[in-house]
């Protein structure tokens, strides 16, 4: 059955407070800690940030927390402004990237924990092999069956357009991991995002491979747990809309039925 | 971790079940067909309140009115069964269960879609 209530090893408990000395204009930072190799329960610790001397988005308080306050904290992230995908994580409740989640526009004190619904390896770093085994098999590539062009495969401008609003996805999982249906079917259903990649390709121009990959997604699990929910649409950083994306591809499970 | 597979062969599993199209296309079309039947109820039930027994089934025995409530109760009967489908798929994973789950809806739909059927045939063509 779905899971309504946490196991007991995972329900999380009051962890440390972190003060910052001397400091006037300050936030607090609750932090999702858990360290597989302790043996001990979930946390969350509190840090006071001490504002004054920090950058203004969520991942700046982290990075600071971590150089300065506990180097112990665990995290991913890389290029600092939205382009990578490797800060996602949950913010005072929704899911965002935290180095493109200002803190003043958080309320109170910033709650953050890892990416809801996935086995987490440390602290808000969460297994995605599930996530990325998923985007692997919508084979994210070009598939032709015609002889290879001597040079490139033409595309109308036209064409080109239809991937606006697919091409841009970063594969940080915020969408699909905020997806209810996700969570309690994450194992068999592909996810927006997942799912956003495979209409990316099935309505790519070049693409001579649309038929089997419309079969490979034909399935009560794979594409149809979506329930047009739209937490998907809600989650993403880059604004974009994978509920709009699954909509279309069983318009063309429709479609193909004559 | 004792399962040794790898995360792509879980994903890939046993393949596409090539299925849910059509389910998922039926879902729609009896919703749009409860639109005007749903509709038909309510007014004819809202219409027929506070009457005896003896007006009750002289409506239900006008041609068009049995056909239409064995359509609506057909239709919906058929909504139904997809619907609580999707929710047992939602929730119901193991794998027994959800197959008894299944088998008790589909007989209870079918169940209540035959005894109503009957009972309005039975007002329409009784004496």
């Amino acid at each position: 059955m779905a899971e309504f209530s946490l196991p007991k090893n995972s329900v999380v408990g009051k962890g440390k407070t972190v003060k910052a000395e001397g400091a006037t204009n300050t936030r607090n930072f609750q932090v999702y800690r858990w360290n597989p190799d302790d043996g001990e329960n979930p946390r969350m610790d509190t840090f006071e940030v001490d504002m004054d001397n920090c950058g203004p988005m969520v991942l700046d308080a982290l990075i600071k927390i971590k150089n300065e306050m506990d180097s112990t904290v665990t995290f991913r992230r890389s290029c600092r402004e939205g382009v990578c995908g490797s800060c996602a994580m949950n913010i005072n409740g929704k899911n965002g990237l935290a180095c493109t989640t200002a803190i003043e526009d958080a309320k109170g004190d910033v709650s953050i924990t890892p990416l809801p619904h996935q086995e987490v390896v440390k602290d808000l770093v969460p297994d995605l092999s599930n996530f990325y085994a998923q985007y692997a098999s919508i084979k994210p590539w070009m598939e032709t069956q015609s002889p290879q062009p001597e040079k490139e495969r033409l595309q109308s401008r036209e064409d080109r357009e239809k991937l606006d609003g697919l091409y841009e996805c970063i594969l940080c999982a915020c969408c699909s991991t905020s997806c209810p249906s996700y969570w309690w079917n994450g194992d068999k259903y592909l996810g927006p995002a997942a799912l956003l990649q495979a209409y990316r390709w099935l309505i790519d121009s070049r693409d001579e491979n649309t038929g089997e990959r419309l079969d490979n997604l034909e399935d009560p699990f794979r594409l149809y747990r979506c329930h047009t929910i739209m937490n998907c649409a809600n989650a993403c950083p880059k604004g974009l809309n994978p509920a709009k994306a699954i909509a279309e591809i069983k318009k063309m499970m429709v479609e193909r039925k004559g | 971790m004792t399962d040794m597979k790898t995360p792509l062969a879980k994903v890939r599993g046993l393949g596409a079940a090539k299925d849910g199209t059509h389910h998922w296309w039926m879902q729609r079309v009896t919703a749009i067909a409860n639109i005007p039947l749903v509709i038909f109820m309510v007014v004819s039930f809202v219409g027929n309140a506070g009457k005896g027994h003896a007006e009750w089934v002289a409506w239900m025995k006008q041609p068009l009115v049995s056909v239409l409530v064995i359509l609506f109760v057909a239709n919906f009967c058929y909504h139904m069964r997809l619907g609580l489908q999707v929710i047992v798929e939602d929730y119901v994973h193991e794998h027994g269960t959800k197959i008894a789950t299944m088998l008790f809806i589909s007989f209870a739909c079918v169940l209540v879609a035959a005894l109503s059927i009957f009972s309005v045939l039975r007002i329409a063509f009784g004496g």
